[in-house]
């Protein structure tokens, strides 16, 4: 795993957080989106968002990667306020993965893949050796490597997130915000997928992951933050978040949680909706 | 047997890469080299032989023992009234036609990238409407015959000053956006062309009108070394502008967030490309009136042949536009002589049917892009 280990050790001097959000509020229009939302996450750690749809999940992502103008509060990353850093900084720090891949304009795998060294180049020069080099594991890790010829326009939507994930990781960030990055894949690959993800958090990578799939969830994040109507709700160990009570209140769902016998995770078995009175007085 | 060869043989057809397929693959570096070695000769043959043809037939070997001489070496016999013909009527000519075809498809390819829009043009905010309209004006007020270059002079600032209009109308109630930016373009385009339109029917003397409609239909006739120094410094930096942001237009096609995240300052990046593209557009406008269909065809046909990187498409979009620009120019002032087809009537009228045969042939591909 040479991918990310030369990069992690500088800005990771101070003890501060990987990434740290204090009280973020987040409006548009009229919409309050995120509400003094608290989250950090240590270096080395995998952290779950989880939550219902429209909870903030993708909107609290964006404002961590300062692609969303955040109104309240304040994100530090490695200790150094976002709002201080250069876009360019941020993205040297920090990769993120678009819940939906954008429509890429004819550009092959490879191409796209490469974009992501845009920020470790300077205006004159275009990638080396060494670039193409990190371009060609990150897409040997993602399994992208066979169509990395193909515009990314003719590939399934599993494979093109794969090869965004790619372009994520040819970014060498120190930290990852991921954006349901399972949401169109099979199952060998959401396996692979996290797996990978895992793997390369214990090396040291920072991952902050949207994700619906409570099992999976629970089975690989260190941490699941819980976010309903733009606020946190629940924080902590899989164990103290996925409870049958804090489903319900959250989703709306019935649900029973059980070690899994099999893989010695964290399960939880839905069962049914809740009566539609209960949801509502439990979403308000 | 029968099914094994069924089975083999167009797996190897479909395996076998294609010659640009395999120079799709090479490095930027390498595409960017090769790509601008071929089409420069390119450049360089379509010019020699733009050199030879006209009134007076001037053969090759002496269009390139005029240049030679001009390098202080000495070749073959030549008359002074060649060297004259070359150096002061046809060279200047070519150079302004080798640089509004530049200005115009780079601009092009960078609009289309920026609106991610394949029907954009180098005129889509205004420029080209507002060029007309400056020239209209000279024309009509009788400005055109104040100076030499005045012509050239009201149509660069009503290019540049519809451009600017466009520009404030979409960042107009602090949210701008290119949506804004296209609709806009549209309804001042539609504005002056109606003023322009106004004029023309209300014009006086048949010989302005004349002078209207020569120059919407863009020509070359009469440039000299004069036009040539005014455009060149415009065109040549703000191609080298666009050049030098072609990565931040990669990123920029793929989404406002997706540039962001991946560090470019996207207000300042766009704003800059679009400035830039205006300018060459608006100096190329100044000295050429509205040549039709360059800045459409030229990247589109590139970029079916290379890709969509813009750090090769944009310097070969250049190339390539020059190309057809001097090819169209040298065919308007022979084909009919010695009267003079108009050059923005030609782009079109060869231009678009060649398009359309390349669109069909290529439809699968053009969906995709």
């Amino acid at each position: 795993m040479t991918l990310n280990t030369t990069t992690l050790n500088n800005g990771a001097t101070n003890g501060a957080a990987a990434i740290e959000a204090r009280d973020v509020g987040v409006s548009i229009d009229a919409a309050r989106l995120l509400d003094g939302v608290d989250l950090s996450a240590e270096r080395g750690r995998f952290v779950g968002l989880i939550g219902p749809n429209g909870a903030g999940k993708s909107t609290l992502l964006r404002a961590l990667a300062s692609v969303l103008r955040y109104q309240d509060g304040a994100v530090s990353l490695f200790g150094r306020d976002l709002e201080a850093l250069s876009s360019r900084n941020i993205a040297e720090l920090l990769a993120l993965l678009p819940q939906t891949p954008p429509y890429s304009q004819g550009f092959t795998a490879v191409e796209l893949v490469l974009m992501g060294r845009y920020p470790h180049l300077g205006r004159f020069q275009v990638e080396g050796r060494e670039d193409e080099r990190i371009a060609h594991e990150s897409m040997r890790l993602t399994e992208t490597d066979a169509f990395h010829e193909r515009s990314v326009d003719t590939l399934s939507g599993g494979e093109r997130q794969r090869v965004f994930l790619a372009r994520a990781l040819a970014q060498q960030p120190q930290i990852l915000l991921l954006d349901e990055p399972t949401s169109n894949l099979d199952i060998l690959h959401q396996l692979k997928i996290l797996t990978l993800v895992r793997r390369l958090v214990d090396d040291g990578l920072t991952v902050v992951t949207a994700i619906h799939d409570l099992n999976l969830a629970a089975r690989f994040c260190d941490r699941l933050v819980l976010l309903n109507r733009g606020r946190v709700v629940a924080d902590g160990s899989p164990e103290t978040v996925i409870k049958p009570d804090v489903v319900e209140r959250a989703f709306g769902v019935r649900s029973a949680v059980y070690r899994d016998p099999a893989t010695g995770a964290l399960a939880v078995s839905l069962i049914e909706p809740v009566a539609t009175e209960a949801a509502d007085v439990a979403a308000t | 047997m029968a099914i094994s060869v069924l089975s083999t043989w167009p797996d190897r057809v479909r395996r076998r890469p294609s010659p640009l397929a395999s120079f799709r693959q090479r490095g930027v570096t390498s595409r960017l080299t090769l790509g601008a070695a071929a089409l420069s000769l390119l450049v360089i043959l379509v010019g020699l032989a733009a050199l030879s043809m006209g009134p007076v037939d001037i053969p090759l070997t002496r269009v390139a023992s005029i240049a030679l001489s001009a390098v202080a070496i000495d070749g073959a016999e030549f008359t002074r009234t060649e060297q004259l013909v070359i150096e002061q009527i046809r060279l200047p000519r070519i150079v302004v036609s080798a640089l509004v075809g530049m200005a115009l498809a780079v601009a092009g390819a960078t609009m289309q990238a920026l609106f991610r829009n394949p029907m954009a043009d180098p005129g889509i905010i205004g420029v080209s409407a507002g060029g007309a309209f400056g020239a209209v004006i000279a024309i009509a007020t009788g400005a055109a015959g104040w100076f030499f270059l005045s012509l050239p002079a009201f149509a660069f600032v009503g290019a540049l000053g519809a451009a600017f209009l466009v520009y404030g109308i979409a960042l107009l109630g602090g949210h701008f956006s290119m949506a804004a930016l296209l609709l806009a373009g549209v309804a001042i385009s539609a504005l002056l062309g109606a003023i322009v339109s106004a004029i023309v029917i209300t014009l006086p003397d048949n010989e302005a009108l004349r002078e209207v409609l020569f120059w919407l239909a863009g020509g070359l006739d009469g440039r000299s070394w004069e036009h040539v120094r005014i455009a060149a410094p415009l065109i040549l930096v703000s191609a080298a502008i666009l050049f030098l942001f072609a990565r931040d237009l990669n990123l920029l096609m793929l989404g406002d967030d997706e540039a962001r995240s991946m560090g470019v300052r996207v207000g300042a990046a766009r704003l800059l490309l679009l400035a830039a593209a205006s300018l060459a557009t608006g100096a190329a406008v100044a000295v050429s009136g509205t040549i039709a269909f360059v800045g459409l065809v030229t990247p589109h046909v590139l970029r079916l042949l290379l890709g969509p990187d813009n750090r090769v498409l944009l310097p070969m979009s250049a190339l390539g536009g020059a190309i057809f620009v001097m090819l169209a120019d040298t065919a308007a002032r022979t084909i009919i002589e010695p009267a003079e087809f108009r050059v923005g009537i030609l782009t079109a009228l060869v231009g678009a049917p060649f398009f359309i045969l390349l669109l069909l042939r290529n439809k699968r591909r053009v969906q995709s892009l």
